[in-house]
């Protein structure tokens, strides 16, 4: 019935390449195992160039990639079973986490999915200010992906260049929240602080800089030599593949999927921006490179749209105004029986959420977040499940790394944009 | 939209402005295989288990100082305002569907399930499934049938339990060489 859109080249390769009957392990063929030329090597989990702890178990023929499989869980620690011993006011810490390069989008997804059992109405300012923090922390997250991926191909520099605006992006953070990274700055309701002064110059400063910077980036890659001839027709994914082994954000839109769930399932202000979402047919790590770029310059866009409306909300509210949820104002705690009550109540028991449950996805930097929560109608989740990307494009390791060189590899999984934090959670 | 062609389905509930299809585990991979072919869900987001041991037991509260009252070393064991509705068996698995089309649509697929009963697998419809039920089955203990290398995943192969049901303590997992050995 449906059909998904697919804009450039929709088939890359004839049928499918997904391993079968296990579609995330390459088996090396009976027959070829037999030569006893095939060797098998163990690729991490400590490896510099795995973005944390991943284990591929390789085999090689020669440099050829025969069989492959992913190993992972070196980085569990248990976030979802933690997050139901805590109340929900507290269990927000626990998802920023989980993917350490885009706390800010975990930290929403899991906000929302609480707003949306209580039905809490949240003030203009906030949902604008979420955007924007939002939008900031895509840039980081793919310029710290530029950054460590580029190196791990021999260009240094670019990740010298990458982390001088990832430190600005930073600063802008530290000067809204005081936190450099996992910020905890959103809250059920809206926001736990005003927007300070000074913001708005220092982010206009960021914004009218950053493409300049990415126009840098690229001159140094898009028509470099050797980084065409490093990325371009490796880790082959076509659209059909992608969808099936549920692919998503940059990874399924170089394939040529045109979907993206700030469009397709509108949440915070993004109904209201203009962006355009990119998208390649190649399907391959040249592709993948070419989105994260592109997204990079929309989601500039997106910021100074989102300061433009932020600016003419001076002095509107960033939180909602419902005590029994809404920590009261710090300074109503010396004067106002009622606020240090609410306090005490919100602190220790906790606010109660209706029962229910529900599933909440953003489009972080990698993907699809999801989260599932189940509320029994008590002060804690009763079950919290995230949907991570980066778990699921790592599923894509066997078929990208198909008939790859064990050169390749290491430009084709970094594609895949993995955080093992989200990973293995 | 209606969903009365699903095979196998036992209820379908609205809340919070999302569809939840009920599904006889028999008839899951039927239902899915459904669901994609015919109304065009290709896109699987995910499969979360769910383990409902001890739901709405903690009783509704009253004032402070009723039997089963308070434990003030535990704040916030007062009680439901109200029991939540009662669940159908003990596990449940939902898996999340997206329409990846010009009109996106959502839906929930629910198994629900007794302790050691097995959903049947629906890699063969979804590939992406393979992780997300290893993965069910590594932290809640819910065997698929007919999936092609169910094993552990984030959990090493020899771990005992299954740290995300609800009878599994937290703090009480085995912590290696913290004994005097």
């Amino acid at each position: 019935m449906a059909v998904a859109p697919v804009r450039g080249r929709a088939e890359i390769y004839e049928g499918t390449r997904i391993p079968h009957p296990i579609p995330t392990v390459l088996r090396v063929p009976e027959e070829l195992r037999a030569t006893g030329d095939v060797m098998t090597v163990n690729f991490g989990p400590n490896h510099p160039s795995t973005h944390g702890v991943l284990r591929l178990v390789v085999d090689l023929l020669g440099e050829d990639v025969v069989g492959v499989e992913a190993v992972i869980g070196y980085l569990h620690t248990g976030f979802e079973k933690n997050m139901e011993q805590k109340t929900w006011w507290k269990a927000i810490t626990y998802p920023e986490r989980i993917d350490y390069l885009s706390y800010q989008h975990n930290e929403l997804v899991f906000v929302l999915a609480i707003e949306k059992l209580l039905g809490l109405e949240i003030p203009p300012k906030a949902t604008w200010m979420r955007t924007c923090l939002c939008e900031l922390n895509r840039i980081h997250s793919h310029l710290v992906w530029l950054g460590t991926s580029a190196l791990e191909l021999g260009a240094i520099s670019m990740f010298w260049y990458c982390f001088r605006e990832r430190e600005q992006i930073l600063d802008l953070f530290e000067l809204v929240t005081g936190q450099r990274m996992h910020t905890r700055y959103f809250q059920a309701g809206g926001l736990a602080e005003d927007i300070p002064r000074g913001f708005f110059a220092e982010a206009r400063r960021f914004v009218d800089w950053m493409p300049r910077a990415i126009d840098d980036y690229e001159a140094m890659l898009s028509r470099n030599k050797i980084w065409l001839e490093r990325t371009r027709g490796i880790g082959l994914l076509s659209a059909r593949d992608a969808i099936a082994l549920g692919q998503s954000g940059p990874v399924l839109r170089a394939s040529g999927v045109d979907w993206d769930l700030r469009r397709a399932e509108p949440y915070l202000a993004y109904p209201e921006c203009d962006f355009r979402v990119p998208v390649y047919g190649e399907g391959d790590v040249y592709a993948r490179y070419r989105v994260h770029m592109e997204e990079m310059r929309e989601s500039t866009r997106i910021v100074a749209q989102c300061l433009d409306r932020l600016e003419r909300m001076e002095g509107e509210p960033w939180i909602a105004d419902d005590r029994k949820v809404v920590l009261p104002p710090r300074e109503e705690l010396h004067t106002s029986m009622e606020s240090l009550i609410h306090h005490f109540k919100i602190v220790t028991e906790g606010y109660r959420v209706p029962e229910g449950e529900v599933y909440v996805a953003v489009e972080s930097p990698r993907g699809e977040l999801g989260c599932y929560v189940v509320s029994d109608g008590g002060p804690r989740p009763w079950r919290v499940k995230f949907r991570a990307p980066s778990f699921v494009a790592l599923e894509a390791t066997a078929t990208c790394l198909r008939d790859a060189l064990i050169a390749d590899m290491i430009a084709i999984v970094g594609s895949l944009d993995t955080v093992m934090g989200e990973v293995d959670r | 939209m209606s969903y009365e062609r699903v095979p196998g389905l036992v209820e379908t509930v609205e809340a919070y402005g999302e569809t939840t299809l009920v599904v006889d585990p028999a008839r899951l991979v039927e239902a899915c295989t459904h669901l994609r072919d015919v109304e065009g869900f290709d896109f699987l987001a995910d499969v979360a288990a769910a383990d409902y041991l001890g739901w709405g037991q903690a009783g509704v509260s009253g004032s402070i100082g009723t039997s089963g009252g308070r434990d003030l070393n535990w704040p916030s064991t007062q009680g439901y305002q109200a029991l939540p509705k009662p669940k159908p068996k003990r596990f449940s698995v939902s898996y999340e569907l997206r329409a990846l089309s010009e009109h996106p649509r959502r839906v929930r697929v629910q198994v629900w399930l007794d302790d050691g009963e097995a959903a049947p697998s629906v890699v063969g419809v979804w590939p992406t499934a393979d992780w997300h039920e290893r993965e069910a089955w590594d932290l809640m203990g819910i065997p698929f049938d007919g999936h092609p290398n169910l094993k552990r995943i984030l959990l090493e192969d020899d771990w005992e339990g299954h740290p995300l049901r609800k009878d599994y303590p937290i703090g009480g997992e085995p912590v290696r060489f913290s004994e005097e050995e």
